[in-house]
């Protein structure tokens, strides 16, 4: 049933892997993305792997999957293997699992996604069932086979991806930042889910992350990659934070036991002048489901305001009503009257062009904004749409760049940036037309500390200057370091639907 | 509180016959009741098609409400096909009225009313045999009773998954212009532009989902076994028969009532 | 495909022509993945374009082709980035099989035209053994997915042309060529290479041509 040319047969239990001057250079690129790394790592070991970005963690671990596909995809030197052999011939006996939930995704039900890789390996059609409740149930995803892959929250994804995998019993694990676009619940369901499924079978775990405090009281080991090649660091967790912990820190890892360096504001005077106000508000994405009735919503002016709660709560969708992008589904949302357009004071009225230069608005997804074709050509959209002078563009322009380090990328493609290098620019472009107002969807999402540091300092030196700012989070840090206003929507109100 | 994709209004949940017929059958039979279709314009075929696979409604399992509304647009669309016809057939019979290239006469008109009923007769089969099919069901049935090759057709049913993100994105990203201050205007610039950015996360999305599929052992050379196995049954005979049978009454209708016209002549 | 080799270091180095053809997982996803997108696309362009089409087809003598290059741009994207026997056919089927099922009223015959579309942008791309692929390729891809969509609905379809005069043919023609290598051919050529440049087809021969490091 498991014969094949692929797969050696009657492999199971902890694998081993071994890498021996190991580098991958893609084709095309100039550069080897990893270079002269060498190690082994004992069955059943349970490894942190850390680096700067681009140090090319996400390739050694594609690596030791199998994964980076021929001659014609790039050249290989040094050997990496598993369990003696090649990866590629290994499929089944190494599990990968990727940062983005809906990218792990295979079929449209549960039970289905998660028998998908028994099904590859040639299990028998009578065993599958069971190995999918036995997965299931090993990472704790208590939900019925046939509930459908969609419905499910990025928490549930992951560990839904993670059951796949674990059905195919392998014997490594890898997981390549897999809880870096989840909420604080998400993160702790899978790592939980991890902690167990590594317990029961044993399997030797690779993970990068650089939420270092989640996972470090799990592993055995920490290997830092360095970016010019070879390993900076390679021995337990206590001993390497202790040596490169400054350098991680600079490099963008949240290690444990360094604070961060930034001043605290003071929580937001509520009874002043609010530059948003609502009363009796019910949001709702397409005017037919109503997302949540009946709220009272004040945002101060000149300080920062958090909206807060669990998961479908209706975050998103309030700020972008506050925002004037979604019409209001009932009640009214009004702005201070400086700040009033043509039609009046209701941001959902406001033609585009009176929106620009009222209320800033920075997307969950930075790449749903991105119009041009560099960087450059992106910051001035907004100020050329406002007729300014070319020449007054250009200053614009590149005071922007070095407020935000990206002079570099200046003539970069947006799309070819890093995750907070386009946050970066995201924020950048709503700056280059200073908008009173500035509205964030999840602005440290996926971010690694540096990219936290940087937005949340830049945030600070707005509010010093008066503006207001509005952020959706689920980090409680942000919003202690901005002093912000909480509004609190709690536990999601069953929807109703308009009448 | 999750907003449907393709807006697809209740289905009645208990299992319909149509249900116990294969995919592949259904996929055969969507063919049968169109093919034969083309070779003739004419009233009767068309007509007699219709009555006949709406008389088969019951066997579907789609509530009328839901065959209403998405007939409803093929319905409005039939006569403009019609005048598109209606003015530049070749002329025949009787000529009323004549502009340019524009001729309105006898043999056009009656090929123009022949014409709306065939859009409509030409739509039916796919809403009425495909309302309720489950897209991995339909993959199974061509991978196993098909015999295509296993890798395509699971690529591309994984692949097909992406379109609900898809329609998020959309959405957001005519948001996100309206913010951006060029939502005022210029609304085809706008389109191409959405639709490169959705190239571009197509085109991430696919590599993504390929490589967690890879490393789930798809397509790695390994023989496969099927969690769902897909088998044909005696219904899917009694299926293709019906199906069989409702063309040749159409036709045969039509060749019995003289309006029997074969497009080429 | 990883067929198994005896294990050695490097990567073995398999015959140029049969690696260079041969469908990897991660074509096949991305095809369909395209596809879709397409599609979508297409249902979208449907308000757009298809107001246009559906206005000028009623009544001008064929004037309605103009609008019908982007339905065309499904087979000249495919082979452009995914450069394998069959791309162009797959891409294209596939979008005209989603834009038919989130809603369009042409029903079964999307999917013929679809298939012969695909088919016609095939062709060419197999006329010059998928080695090349510049702009004057692309646009002729295109003319070779319009003149299959005239030869489709000359014969099929819902209201065949072969009973509509020489005039509105011979229109319909020049206007569904200059439609596809316009609107498919130049606009997809363009497009390929914009998509090259964000760096999303590092895993494809397209995106590994146009790279330009900054």
């Amino acid at each position: 049933m498991t014969a094949s040319s692929a797969r050696p047969a009657g492999r199971s239990g902890p694998a081993g892997i071994t890498a021996a001057g190991w580098g991958w250079r893609y084709a095309g690129r100039r550069a080897p993305a990893v270079h002269d790394v060498s190690f082994t790592i004992e069955p059943g070991q349970r490894v942190l792997l850390l680096g700067a970005s681009g140090a090319g963690k996400s390739t050694l671990l594609a690596g030791i999957a199998g994964l980076l596909g021929g001659a014609d995809e790039g050249d290989q030197t040094g050997a990496l293997l598993v369990d003696g052999a090649r990866p590629e011939t290994q499929r089944g006996r190494v599990g990968l699992v990727l940062q983005d939930p809906d990218a792990g995704v295979v079929l449209s039900k549960v039970g289905d996604d998660v028998a998908f890789g028994c099904e590859n390996l040639g299990v028998a059609a009578s065993d599958i069932p069971a190995r999918v409740a036995e997965a299931l149930e090993a990472v704790g995803l208590d939900v019925p086979p046939g509930r459908a892959t969609k419905a499910l929250s990025g928490g549930q994804k992951q560990r839904l991806a993670l059951a796949g995998v674990l059905a195919m019993r392998p014997g490594v694990l890898l997981l390549d930042e897999p809880t870096a676009n989840l909420d604080p619940e998400g993160v702790r369901e899978v790592r939980a889910a991890v902690e167990h499924a590594v317990a029961e079978s044993g399997a030797t775990l690779v993970v990068i992350e650089h939420r270092t405090e989640v996972w470090a009281d799990l592993m055995d080991r920490v290997i830092v990659v360095g970016a010019e090649g070879g390993l900076l660091a390679d021995g337990p967790p206590v001993e390497v934070f202790a040596r490169v912990g400054d350098d991680l820190a600079a490099a963008g890892v949240w290690v444990p036991g360094r604070p961060i360096d930034l001043p605290v504001l003071a929580p937001a005077v509520t009874d002043g002048e609010s530059a948003l106000a609502a009363s009796g508000l019910s949001v709702s994405r397409d005017r037919r489901t109503i997302v949540r009735a009946g709220l009272e919503v004040r945002v101060p002016r000149g300080a920062a305001t958090g909206i807060v709660g669990p998961n479908g709560a209706g975050k998103s969708t309030l700020a972008l009503t506050l925002a004037g992008l979604l019409p209001e589904a009932a009640g009214e949302v009004l702005a201070a009257p400086q700040l009033a357009g043509r039609s009046g004071r209701r941001p959902s009225r406001w033609t585009s062009r009176e929106l620009l230069t009222r209320i800033g608005t920075v997307f969950q997804e930075p790449e749903h904004q991105f119009l041009a074709a560099t960087v450059r050509d992106e910051l001035a959209i907004g100020p050329r749409s406002r007729g300014v002078a070319t020449a007054d563009v250009d200053v614009i322009v590149d005071e922007l760049l070095e407020r935000l380090h990206l002079a570099p990328l200046a003539l970069a493609n947006p799309f070819t940036l890093s995750g907070g290098q386009k946050r970066r620019l995201s924020v950048a472009t709503v700056l280059a037309d200073a908008p009173p107002v500035i509205v964030l969807d999840e602005p440290t999402f996926g971010q690694d500390r540096r990219g936290w540091v940087e937005l949340v300092a830049l945030l600070q030196s707005e509010i010093a200057a008066g503006t207001t700012v509005v952020a959706v989070t689920h980090d409680d840090d942000v919003l202690r370091h901005l002093g912000a206003h909480r509004i609190d929507l709690g536990l999601p109100v069953p929807a109703g639907v308009a009448s | 509180m999750t907003a449907a994709v393709a807006d697809v209004p209740a289905v009645d949940t208990r299992p319909a016959w149509l249900d116990g017929v294969n995919p592949v059958t259904k996929v055969v039979l969507a063919l049968l009741l169109s093919v034969p279709l083309f070779a003739s314009i004419d009233v009767t075929s068309a007509l007699a098609a219709i009555v006949l696979q709406l008389a088969c409604l019951p066997l579907t399992g789609l509530p009328v409400r839901t065959l209403l509304k998405r007939m409803l647009p093929i319905v409005v669309f039939a006569p403009v096909a019609g005048v598109s016809m209606l003015l530049y057939a070749e002329p025949g019979g009787r000529v009323y009225w004549s502009f340019g290239y524009a001729t309105v006469s006898d043999d056009s008109i009656a090929l123009a009313i022949a014409v709306c009923l065939r859009v409509v007769a030409l739509a039916l089969p796919t809403i009425l045999l495909f309302g309720r099919t489950d897209p991995t069901e339909l993959a199974d049935a061509l991978a196993q009773v098909a015999k295509l090759p296993s890798r395509f057709v699971l690529g591309v049913l994984a692949g097909t998954r992406t379109l609900g993100l898809f329609l998020d994105d959309w959405r957001s990203m005519g948001l996100a212009r309206r913010a951006r201050g060029v939502g005022d205007t210029g609304a085809i610039r706008r389109f191409f532009s959405m639709a490169f950015v959705l190239l571009v996360f197509a085109v991430r999305r696919g590599t993504k989902l390929a490589t967690a599929m890879e490393a789930r052992g798809f397509g790695s050379g390994i023989p496969r076994t099927w969690a769902r196995p897909s088998r044909l049954h005696p219904r899917d005979a009694v299926a293709v028969l019906g199906g069989v049978a409702i063309m040749a009454l159409a036709i045969g209708a039509a060749v019995a009532a003289g309006t029997f016209r074969f497009v080429w002549s | 495909m990883h067929a198994s080799t005896p294990a050695s270091a490097t990567a073995a180095a398999a015959p140029a022509t049969s690696h260079r053809l041969r469908w990897r997982v991660v074509d096949i996803v991305v095809a369909a993945v395209l596809g879709v997108a397409i599609g979508l696309v297409f249902w979208a362009w449907n308000t757009v374009g298809g107001t246009w089409f559906v206005a000028m087809d009623g009544l001008t003598p064929g004037l309605g082709g103009i609008a019908v290059g982007i339905w065309l741009i499904g087979g000249v994207i495919g082979g452009l980035v995914i450069r394998k026997p069959g791309a162009a056919l797959l891409v294209e089927v596939i979008a005209a099989l989603i834009s038919m099922l989130i809603g369009n009223v042409w029903g079964v015959s999307t999917l013929f035209s679809g298939i012969v579309q695909g088919l016609g942008a095939e062709l060419i791309f197999a006329v010059f053994l998928y080695r090349r692929f510049t702009l004057p390729v692309a646009m002729l891809a295109g003319v070779g997915a319009a003149v299959g969509a005239w030869v489709f609905e000359l014969f099929y379809g819902s209201s065949p042309n072969i009973l509509k005069t020489v005039e509105f043919n011979v229109i319909y023609l020049v206007s569904l060529v200059v439609s596809g290598a316009l609107l498919a051919g130049l606009v997809g050529w363009f497009a390929v290479r914009a998509l090259a440049a964000t760096g999303a087809l590092n895993r494809f021969a397209a995106g590994r041509e146009a790279r330009r490091e900054v």
